[in-house]
């Protein structure tokens, strides 16, 4: 249970580790804004999606629950958001307020989703999920008619940003001498948001429940056998991943400010489940590895292929985008043939995978 | 179960994250901008970055070159020329941003405008990229105009610092309803859309229009920008005998519906949007798209000023797609301003720009209260012989022919097409 | 009546080719359990090989019917597409073959995503229009009007069925598919190849895949690269519904879904137009007045159909309405 506290009070090397690491991130919006102010808000939105995978990482990694709709719950925080948050209902409640509103909602729609579907075997399972992530999005394009819901494929604009004792996410300040930007400011929030979210779930890893899942994960039956309630367990994965998922498009939607379905598409749910699979199912920090990984591999494509082509060719023959996507798909396919557990795997994980199922 | 200590991962996205940091050091010493506006007493020409932000890689891209194109021409132009703000010589830098039409990279990539401290931007394609970035661009206090995104709600915003140089969705939609109406007088008509921003956004505009004017229109039918088999809606429709049915939406759906109905037996006519006012309906659709109608935000490529189809043909050895006229135009707006301002800061020229009258390839451009252009003419087209025809050209709700047009504008391009074109401009704004 | 009829035979349209894109995933799930989700994929590389070979073969003013350069589009296609089934099989599928089972998943998933970036290379991003070749040709039906490029897909698919069935029931490689369905290993043991039969299943998919993608490219006159996703949902949803690994209800399910999508656009709007509802009427006469309807989920609720149908009848009956009950064998 206190595992994870062991390195506070562990040897000295491991403590000034923690403390460099510690130190690193909190400057490191600092030295990003040196480099321009567009890389702390890629940097923003790679921690985002390592808040999604960490929520994907449940149902996934832990309960082995494939869920190809998880961006639906995404779409539902960032919905709740927008309209608890914006002139569309001429609302304007704080933050505090609407995230753990969106959270919830997120959370009841994982267990409409999950209480019918979860004794479904595993691919059944990955099927329907998709369909739900489908009949989610297409609600929220058609939900301008004949009450205007979610302002429809035009999206919701003008969302009130993340506001904390009267400060304002949005514009930049002044603390102790130094310029803070808006996207500096949410980064620490997503840092805050993102280490809340490593100790739930370092804690739950190792919790009865954690165990819980990964006996279902690796067992069904036998988990049943010994007297595990596998479908509440189950339920229970998918509302935390849920509610986790719907916090991630909260924060979303104040981010950017104007959200509309076009944001939540099957794509990203994929996108997020190659993060949780590249990184490593089960592994919390695997999967914050492959998140930021994944997030940065545009960027850095961008710097490199993009000249490489140019300088070799003269012009560009396969865009960067298109680059980023064969590079996921090939590596879901390499990686369930060759280290089906991930770059990072956890060790349960990888045991499990290794014998014979 | 797990004893491993959780600092090994964090220490590797930490490394990951340096790396990223020590990346993007080198991407900028690459780049290295010189402070924009206010270098002090600079040597020989003081370099001032206007952005232009577009997808340029994507489905659109051709677009998104197309209106890069008509950017790149208008600062080649104004440096040819040779001008002097505050003092200073001035050399325009265009800095051209690709936004992938996704709004997450738009945000990004405009983030990367306002860092690079860009005096004025042109830019974005898509409405749903623009408004996103927009709020950016306003905190930044950075004036941006876009030649092509038409959705309503971009000015609606109250930002004072944004503009657009084409028409909007209301303003188009009316357009071609009206056209609708004055030509085959129909009774009851059918509104179609394709779910997306662009198109329900049309269409709502179009169905105001002809309930407006008395039409009895059906309830509004969907598919999706990707649908194809249309049957089962259009079936539905054949029941209620529409006289006319306006879709919005793009070509590579609209080209089927046309067609399918036709296999239904349905005689009505069918009228589009830009999105469908192409030559592609005629591929997709065959015979069936014959006399069509469509319309587009703008006056029709080909009447845009002799001077500029010259210079772009010489510059790019192609014609200008769609939007090009308007991202030159754009453009030159943004150096007309800081000419008559006299300093390439924002907050300096943004009034001048308020103010603005430009006589531009695209005709006469000022700008009302929201920062729209004032009576922005719309062109409506029909389908002849498998080519889009311009058939009328509607400004201030008055409809006009092709060659009543050109007559009409016929002196503006004769007098300014010896010079390169916005040099030769100021003499003829009104002082105001 | 007219209207009915016509909706009808718009569906038995869309559901043949439903029909015949979901025997692909059905003959695969039924011997090795696994859902070939990069199956849509091969249907869409089917439309563009197809694509291809009529629009050069038009473009050369071959002097053929219509017919015939159609026909040499599908002769193209089906190889093509055989060899990525295949392919299919051996890269991504027949190394996990022993591993749990979302592994294979993931990989077709890689898998289509690959496909689909690689055909986007190839042929762009564009939409791409067919030729205009097959003349249209329309007969009246009892009020009805039906092409004969709808008759030409009905009676395709229909035959193509039969023919399958025949082959499943009828000739030795049927027999050896079966009994590898039934257990692979006792299969095996029987003497039967069974790698070899399992790849002849990708290949005998594929290859009713690829006609399924010209007949759907060319009676619809556009190919686009990402158009195997949505149909490959769809077919899947369709063999759900008729039982997955069960031939006749990949057809049934096919042919409903499709005349659950044409009937459900076509009237479930008039049926939820809440100024139709006399228990409504009060609340909601004001905008009625206004608009003279006011419709809950109207045909844009179309594409909601398919995956409704395939939750509940996950949900209902996992076993879909011909399927067999069958032990869990996660």
């Amino acid at each position: 249970m206190k595992r994870w506290f062991d390195f506070l009070s562990g040897s000295r090397s491991s403590k000034a580790g923690l403390a460099f690491v510690v130190v690193a991130l909190l400057i490191l919006p600092f030295a990003l804004t040196q480099a321009g102010t567009a890389w702390v808000r890629i940097t923003n939105l790679a921690i985002l999606f390592a808040l999604l995978s960490l929520g994907l990482n449940i149902v996934v990694g832990f309960a082995g629950l494939l869920d190809l709709g998880y961006i639906a719950f995404y779409a539902v925080g960032a919905y709740t958001y927008a309209l608890l948050a914006s002139p569309h209902f001429g609302l304007a409640l704080p933050f505090w307020v609407v995230l753990p509103i969106g959270a919830l909602i997120a959370c009841t729609f994982g267990v409409l989703l999950g209480a019918p579907t979860l004794k479904l075997r595993g691919d059944y399972l990955a099927i329907v999920t998709l369909g739900f992530g489908e009949i989610v999005r297409i609600f929220l394009n058609n939900l301008s008619q004949p009450f205007n819901l979610t302002n429809g494929p035009r999206g919701i604009a003008r969302i009130e940003p993340v506001q904390i004792g009267g400060v304002s996410f949005r514009g930049t300040d002044t603390w102790f001498g130094f310029s803070v930007s808006g996207p500096m400011k949410y980064y620490y929030l997503l840092l805050a948001v993102l280490v809340v979210v490593i100790i739930i779930n370092l804690r739950l890893e190792d919790s009865r429940i954690g165990r819980a899942w990964q006996a279902i994960r690796e067992d069904e039956l036998a988990a049943k056998a010994v007297g595990i309630n596998t479908t509440h367990i189950k339920l229970l994965a998918f509302a935390m991943g849920a509610s986790f998922g719907g916090i991630a498009g909260g924060i979303f939607a104040a981010i950017q400010g104007f959200i509309s379905p076009e944001s939540f598409v099957l794509v990203e749910s994929i996108m997020v489940l190659a993060m949780v699979v590249l990184g490593g199912m089960g592994n919390i920090f695997g999967v914050i590895a492959g998140a930021v990984l994944l997030s940065f591999v545009p960027e850095i494509l961008r710097y490199t292929v993009e000249p490489l082509q140019k300088s070799l060719f003269g012009k560009m023959i396969i865009e960067p985008e298109v680059i980023r996507m064969l590079l996921f798909g090939l590596a879901l396919v390499l990686m369930m043939r060759f280290r089906p557990a991930g770059l990072w795997p956890s060790s349960t994980r990888r045991r499990e995978l290794r014998g014979p199922s | 179960m797990n004893s491993r200590n959780p600092l090994p991962g964090f220490a590797k996205t930490v490394l990951t994250a340096t790396l990223a940091i020590a990346l993007v050091a080198c991407g900028k010493k690459e780049q290295a901008p010189p402070p924009a506006a206010q270098a002090p007493a600079a040597p020989a020409e003081t370099i001032v970055k206007i952005g232009h932000v577009a997808p340029l890689t994507g489905g659109i891209s051709h677009l998104g070159k197309d209106n890069e194109n008509g950017a790149a021409l208008a600062i080649e132009e104004a440096n040819k020329a040779g001008i002097t703000i505050g003092g200073h010589k001035i050399k325009f830098e265009m800095m051209g941003e690709d936004d992938q039409a996704d709004p997450k990279v738009g945000t990004t990539v405009a983030q990367k405008l306002v860092d690079a401290k860009v005096a004025g931007i042109v830019g974005h394609l898509n409405s749903g990229v623009t408004i996103p970035a927009s709020a950016l661009y306003n905190q930044a206090g950075i004036p941006m105009i876009t030649a092509s995104a038409t959705n309503p709600a971009l000015t609606e915003q109250g930002f004072k610092n944004i503009f657009r140089v084409v028409g909007r969705d209301d303003q188009q939609g009316p357009a071609v309803a009206n056209y609708l109406v004055s030509q085959s007088k129909p009774k009851t008509a059918a509104v179609i859309d394709d779910a997306t921003a662009y198109g329900e956004g049309l269409a709502n505009e179009v169905e105001k229009t002809l309930k407006a004017a008395g039409v009895r229109v059906l309830p509004r039918e969907k598919g999706t920008d990707k649908t194809t088999d249309w049957k089962a809606i259009l079936t539905k429709l054949k029941g209620k005998k529409p006289d006319a049915v306006f879709f919005g939406g793009m070509d590579a759906s609209g080209g089927p519906l046309l067609k399918q109905a036709r296999e239904l037996g349905i005689k009505a006519v069918f009228a589009y949007g830009d999105g469908a006012c192409t030559n592609k309906m005629t591929e997709l659709a065959g015979a069936a798209a014959e006399g069509m109608i469509c319309s587009q935000a703008g006056i029709p490529v080909k009447a845009a000023s002799q001077s500029f189809l010259d210079a772009y043909k010489a510059k790019f050895n192609a014609d200008p797609i769609l939007y090009a006229p308007f991202t030159y135009d754009a453009a030159n707006l943004l150096i007309e301003a800081m000419k008559k301002a006299d300093s390439t800061d924002p907050a300096k020229y943004l009034a001048a720009l308020h103010s603005a009258s430009h006589k531009g390839a695209s005709g006469l451009i000022e700008f009302d209260e929201k920062g729209d252009r004032k009576d922005a003419e719309m062109t409506i087209f029909t389908m002849k012989a498998g080519k889009i025809e311009p058939i009328a050209i509607i400004k201030s709700g008055k409809s006009m022919t092709m060659e009543e047009y050109v007559a009409a504008t016929a002196p503006a391009p004769a007098a300014s097409a010896p010079a390169a074109a916005p040099a030769a401009e100021p003499a003829k704004e009104p002082a105001k | 009546m007219d209207i009915f009829l016509q909706q009808i035979i718009n569906g038995l349209t869309l559901g043949s080719v439903y029909a015949i894109v979901a025997l692909g995933y059905t003959m695969v799930y039924g011997i090795i359990q696994l859902i070939n989700f990069a199956h849509g994929e091969v249907v869409m590389l089917g439309a563009m090989v197809a694509f291809t070979v009529i629009t050069s073969l038009v473009g050369a003013q071959v002097p053929l019917p219509a017919l015939l350069i159609v026909l040499a589009g599908t002769l193209a296609a089906v190889p093509v597409c055989m060899a990525t089934g295949y392919m299919l099989e051996r890269v991504a599928y027949r190394p996990l073959r022993k591993a749990p089972r979302l592994a294979p998943l993931i990989t077709a998933i890689g898998m289509s995503i690959i496909l689909q970036h690689v055909a986007m290379l190839v042929w762009s991003r564009n939409n791409l229009a067919f030729p205009q070749i097959i003349p249209v040709i329309t007969f009246e039906v009892a009020g009805a009007t039906i092409t004969a490029v709808q008759i030409g897909i009905i009676s395709i698919s229909f035959l193509l069925m039969t023919g399958l069935t025949l082959m499943v029931y009828r000739t030795k490689l049927g027999v050896a598919m079966r009994a590898t369905a039934e257990n692979a290993s006792v299969a095996a043991l029987m003497g039967v190849s069974v790698d070899r039969v399992i790849a002849s299943t990708f290949l005998i998919g594929a290859a009713l895949g690829a006609i399924a993608g010209v007949m759907f490219g060319s009676y619809y006159g556009i190919a686009h690269y990402t158009m195997g996703a949505v149909l490959g949902l769809k077919a899947f949803s369709a063999a759900v519904l008729g039982g997955i690994g069960n031939l006749a209800g990949a057809m049934v399910g096919g042919v409903l879904l499709g005349l659950v999508e044409s009937l459900g656009a076509g009237y479930i709007g008039d049926l939820t137009d809440l100024c139709r509802w006399p228990l409504v009427q009060g609340w909601v006469s004001e905008r009625c007045q206004l608009d003279g309807h006011m419709i809950l989920f109207g045909s844009n609720y179309q594409d909601v159909f398919a995956f409704l149908v395939l939750i509940l009848v996950l949900v209902i009956r996992p076993s879909g309405l011909l399927g067999e009950r069958v032990a869990d064998r996660a």
